[in-house]
């Protein structure tokens, strides 16, 4: 809400400057957004009137003219400005006037002829206007003077955000009374004189929503001149609190809802056919609004009607046929309030809101519609003339309420400020809160106005807000001192992200919803969890996988030009549920990682060999120590077919990996593809708990084996053979070498194990030995006709 | 016996000479090997008289000794040149760079709850964390936002099929573990959250952290001195000043808006308040026994002002120039 100080301090003017005043407000939760001049700084300007006016013998376009300020002397000023004639009040600049931009006015000679000022337009005060030329003032304005008194100039435009439960400050009488409750400054209210009929016509009206229409008072003004223009004192408060002057009647009811908070509507006598009937709309039933914009209404929305049509959404916006015009010369004045709910939500749901609805739907003044309608009338007879009709008011339901009890020793509890029960009846006091005074605290009765005080921590707010925040003391807390439970078994998230980082991942962030082309490519999901307002089509979708976000890191960092990308992202995805919707258990967090480029970044003592399968395996293995996973073949729809594993954990799949598939690398356009893995985050946070073991000191032997197999036969089965034939004191069997050409024949590879072998209780002979190693090959041999290489 | 003494000179000056140990050795071999001229010169002494056998021997040993001493001196020093050659040739360029892996970092907003995490488990809160599909009643309902509350415009909302939403806030963190967990409650809750905006300042995801305390007698006061703190170790600054601006949210009464001071003014950082008895009611925790403060936070705001970080978007371009800072 923006308004006028000078508006404002009309109505309450304590003796606090506008940087005190903005900072109470903000302080007592009307936050003062901005403060802005409403018109720049100058200095030296009068009204003056033009008493002489002719042309200037050197110039075709400038006038001398003489001009009266005030002085008893006329005063000589050449001017240019199309529009300077003998008669005419305007801004006249003296000598030794600054004007803004610094410009300092002098006495000059322009074209030879003596200049002793300067008349100044609207533009060359920092006002503008949509005049061409000089700044043309009424006839009755004080000749001599100061232009920034005349036009109130020295005013500071307010912007307060007002939160959604302080409708009751939509208003300068609203604000005013809040004011005046923090400083204590009196309240000098708009004195409104309620206006004698002087003709008896009333347009009937029926109320047939009672509870979403509380009161409607509708007047009839006849012989009005709606095309009257609008008074500047009006004119200039409606334009410094943001609304342009549309026409005389229009303005009254703008004016008169920034100032009393009451939303008004004026509808065209002419074109209303019988009485008014304040209804739900009927399924269909449309309406050209205000706007220009035609809304198809249902039986949620409430609506004005008259015998033959739906004349204007309730609280929200006016038709475009009824509505008055500068033609019309009888109108109907309305003055209604309409409760919240019946209100709340319509407007946005048509992507439009209005002055109006913005009130209505956060609480209009239920008993302010009378006055309201009183205020208005006298400003349209003052401006536009005509003659009354009599208010005809129709009362249905209106807000109950209720008293809601504060109690001492709660404000106390909650606040942990002691406030002694006079302090609180003060406080109630000055906010214009009646109250009966309880035993142990008070029965408070909240205004109409007020709409945020429906509980006792509404009231202790308020007692908080007048006291002041500030007054609040902060001393420590004391409470029950807790050790936090810290599981050894479960891992931080921290550590995790350390843990990656440490092996040369770059931590990342991706938005959530992704292209629904990733959804299909990576992670070969077609159905998956849509939104209904995505801000772009590329955004269209919840991801499943953190495959796609990674992928596009790549792009964007191939983009600017990086020789090597490793990065990792731990983020929830999303999926469905067997009914088809997204539950707590279909969003589960992942962590995955993306390596693409040179093994090590470039350096003079390593070779640049590309990353590979089994660097990243490297990396994941180690992640989930000291768990042992184990790598599968698997077919994943983002991954090379040859060259992607399913991870398990104690035989539960946790996580995939592999190298991205060709055809995604060149549609991605990634020169060479990258390794990804991606791993149920709950499982990598999943520590065992460590049980130790005895360790020997005995000398252990080593054999080793190399072992001729076919080239299907993989190293997880081969260990699976030794295994199963491995006795207590087989401690290893791990693969150290692969061999492939001369000396193994075509087709087959030789498989290099180290197998280690000791006892707890003494040193092993060969002859312990050699039948454990026989078993062992015999094992294998059965298994996969592996043979020993001579 | 002038003999002996020429045969030692000559000695002598052959192990000066003696350029490697393998010449070493051979002048060692020359004079004291089976056949060296000393070795003769002992084997010769039975042929002299008896009465100057004692003498000559004496006089034999002594050159023996002697040539044995600049023998072993010179294979010493050879020795000890030997080293100082081999080290010098092995000595390397120690400001080459370090080789093999280099280390990644963490996303300055990652870097940022850690450390406000970290603060708040100081004082004894859990981290928890939710759905980011919530329901209506999680998001709004449960906090006191009924539909077409005004204050669901405060935050536009991003739906999803079948009616449910993209959490617009944390809250919903601390409806879901009240839900499940009996006060005391102390929790941050940290997360990813959605809304519909974008621009320089706005990002459709962003991350925020609440903060709940609940517990009995847990005051305005308590509140105060707990962001209070937490701002000043946060920022690491003992004389930040904090202030607290009555606002409104429909799940704290009384709520404010909590403001630092910055070099350009009073700066929204955040906002709090006593949590509201509907809120509480709702989770079936009963507001006449219990209290409880919540706080939030952007964290994105708090790792821009941390790092001086001017452009919300940078957090989510991800690229590698702007993040390797962090690490």
């Amino acid at each position: 809400m923006q308004f006028s100080e000078q508006w404002l301090r009309s109505w309450v003017n304590p003796s606090l400057s506008s940087e005190e005043l903005s900072n109470l407000l903000t302080m007592a939760g009307l936050e003062v957004e901005e403060t802005t001049a409403a018109a720049p700084a100058f200095t030296g300007v009068v009204i003056g009137e033009v008493k002489e006016c002719v042309k200037h013998e050197n110039a075709d376009r400038l006038r001398v003219t003489k001009v009266d300020v005030g002085t008893g002397e006329l005063v000589q000023i050449v001017c240019g400005a199309p529009n300077v004639a003998v008669g005419v009040r305007v801004p006249c600049a003296l000598p030794g006037a600054v004007l803004p931009g610094d410009f300092k006015i002098k006495p000059t000679k322009m074209r030879g002829v003596e200049s002793g000022g300067m008349l100044c337009s609207g533009k060359e005060l920092g006002v503008p206007e949509d005049v061409d030329g000089l700044m043309l003032l009424p006839a009755d304005a004080p000749v001599g003077q100061n232009i920034r008194d005349y036009l109130g100039l020295d005013d500071q435009l307010f912007t307060l955000k007002i939160t959604p439960n302080r409708a009751d400050c939509l208003s300068i009488k609203g604000i005013a009374r809040e004011v005046a409750a923090l400083t204590g400054a009196a309240l000098q209210p708009q004195a409104i004189t309620a206006v004698a009929p002087q003709i008896d016509d009333v347009v009937p009206v029926a109320i047939a929503a009672p509870q979403a229409c509380g009161r409607y008072i509708g007047r009839v003004i006849r012989n009005v001149n709606a095309a009257a223009p609008t008074p500047d004192w009006m004119k200039r408060r409606l334009e410094r609190s943001g609304l342009r002057s549309i026409s005389a009647i229009v303005d009254v009811t703008n004016y008169v809802l920034l100032e009393q908070g009451q939303p008004m509507h004026a509808f065209d006598l002419a074109k209303l056919d019988g009485g008014i009937t304040v209804r739900m709309a009927k399924a269909g039933e449309q309406l050209l609004c205000l706007n220009e914009k035609t809304v198809t209404l249902s039986d949620e929305h409430l609506v004005i009607a008259d015998d033959a049509k739906v004349l204007a959404i309730a609280g929200i916006m006016g038709g475009e046929e009824s509505g008055v015009t500068t033609a019309s010369t009888d109108i109907m004045l309305e003055s209604a309030f309409f409760a919240p709910a019946a209100i709340a939500g319509k407007a946005r749901a048509w992507g439009f809101g209005s002055d109006s609805s913005f009130r209505f739907e956060r609480g209009v003044d239920f008993q302010l519609q009378s006055e309201a309608m009183e205020r208005a009338t006298e400003l349209v007879l003052s401006i536009c003339g005509g003659e009354a009709g009599p208010l005809n008011e129709k009362v249905a339901e209106l807000p109950a309420r209720g008293g809601v009890k504060l109690r001492t020793a709660r404000v106390a509890r909650l606040l942990g400020i002691s406030l002694t029960a006079e302090q609180i009846a003060t406080i109630l006091a000055r906010l214009g809160l009646s109250f009966d005074t309880l035993e142990d605290g008070f029965l408070v009765h909240a205004p109409s106005f007020r709409y945020d005080i429906e509980i006792e921590e509404d009231l202790i707010e308020e007692v908080a807000r007048v006291h002041g925040y500030d007054a609040i003391p902060y001393a420590a807390p004391a409470a029950r001192l807790r050790m936090l439970a810290l599981p050894e078994e479960r891992r931080p998230r921290e550590d995790i992200r350390h843990f990656l980082a440490g092996r040369d991942y770059q931590e990342v962030v991706s938005y959530a919803f992704v292209e629904e082309a990733w959804e299909r490519d990576f992670a070969g999901n077609t159905d998956p969890v849509r939104l209904i307002n995505p801000i772009a089509s590329q955004m269209s979708v919840m991801r499943s996988s953190l495959i796609g976000g990674l992928v596009n890191v790549l792009q964007g960092n191939l983009n600017r030009k990086q020789p090597r990308v490793r990065v990792f992202e731990v983020a929830r995805v999303f999926g469905k549920n067997a009914a088809g919707v997204a539950d707590e258990s279909t969003q589960p967090e992942k962590v995955a990682g993306l390596a693409w480029g040179p093994r090590v970044a470039e350096q003079w003592g390593a070779k640049a060999e590309r990353i590979d399968f089994y660097d990243v395996k490297a990396d994941v293995e180690a992640l989930l120590l000291p768990a042992q996973a184990s790598f599968a073949k698997a077919a994943h729809p983002a991954f090379h077919p040859g060259r992607c594993a399913e991870i398990s954990l104690n035989g539960k799949v946790i996580g995939v990996m592999g190298e991205l598939h060709p055809k995604w690398a060149q549609q991605y356009g990634l020169p060479t593809p990258p390794v990804l893995f991606e791993l149920d985050l709950a499982a990598v946070e999943q520590r065992a708990a460590i049980k130790a073991q005895p360790v020997s000191k005995l000398q252990p032997v080593r054999r080793d084996l190399a072992l001729v197999v076919d080239e299907q036969v993989t190293v997880a089965a081969m260990l699976d053979a030794f295994s199963s034939k491995a006795t207590s004191l087989v401690k290893e069997v791990a693969l150290f070498d692969v061999y492939r050409g001369k000396g193994v024949e075509e087709g087959k590879k030789s498989l290099a194990f180290r197998v280690v072998l000791q006892d707890e209780a003494r040193t092993l002979t060969d002859e312990d030995v050699e039948p454990v190693i026989q078993a062992l090959l015999d094992g294998v041999a059965a298994a996969h006709a592996a043979q020993l290489r001579l | 016996m002038t003999n002996v003494d020429a045969i030692l000179q000559a000695g002598l000056a052959a192990i000066e000479a003696a350029a490697d140990l393998i010449e070493l050795e051979q002048v060692k071999a020359r004079y004291l090997g089976k056949s060296g001229e000393l070795t003769e010169l002992l084997k010769q002494l039975g042929k002299l008289p008896p009465e100057e056998r004692k003498a000559a021997g004496a006089t034999i040993n002594v050159a023996k000794q002697a040539f044995e001493t600049a023998h072993n001196a010179r294979r010493d020093l050879i020795n000890a040149q030997k080293l100082e050659a081999q080290l010098a040739a092995e000595s390397l360029d120690v400001t080459l760079p370090g080789r093999g892996l280099s280390t990644g970092g963490l996303h300055p907003v990652a870097l940022t709850l850690e450390r406000i995490a970290t603060l708040f488990r100081s004082m004894g809160f859990q981290v928890a964390d939710g759905p980011e599909i919530e329901t209506d009643f999680h998001n709004f309902q449960a906090l006191n936002i009924p539909e077409n509350h005004p204050a669901r415009a405060m935050a536009d909302t991003f739906y999803v099929e079948g009616g449910d939403v993209l959490r617009t806030h944390t809250s919903p963190i601390q409806v879901r573990y009240m839900l499940n967990n009996e006060p005391p409650i102390k929790i941050v809750a940290p997360g990813r959250v959605y809304r519909v905006d974008s621009d320089a300042t706005h990002s459709p995801m962003f991350h925020q952290m609440e903060g709940l305390w609940v517990e009995e007698g847990v005051s305005f006061a308590d509140l105060k001195a707990v962001v209070t703190d937490f701002l000043r170790r946060f920022f690491e600054r003992d004389d930040l000043q904090v202030r607290f601006r009555p606002s409104f949210f429909p799940f704290t009464e009384p709520s404010a808006e909590i403001d630092v001071l910055g070099e350009r003014g009073w700066l929204e950082v955040g906002g709090c308040g006593m949590v509201h008895p509907n809120v509480l009611r709702n989770v079936n925790i009963d507001p006449e026994k219990y209290s409880g403060f919540a706080f939030g936070i952007g964290l994105d705001r708090f790792a821009m002002l941390r790092y001086g970080v001017n452009d919300l978007r940078l957090f989510f371009e991800n690229d590698l120039n702007f993040l390797k800072q962090f690490n």
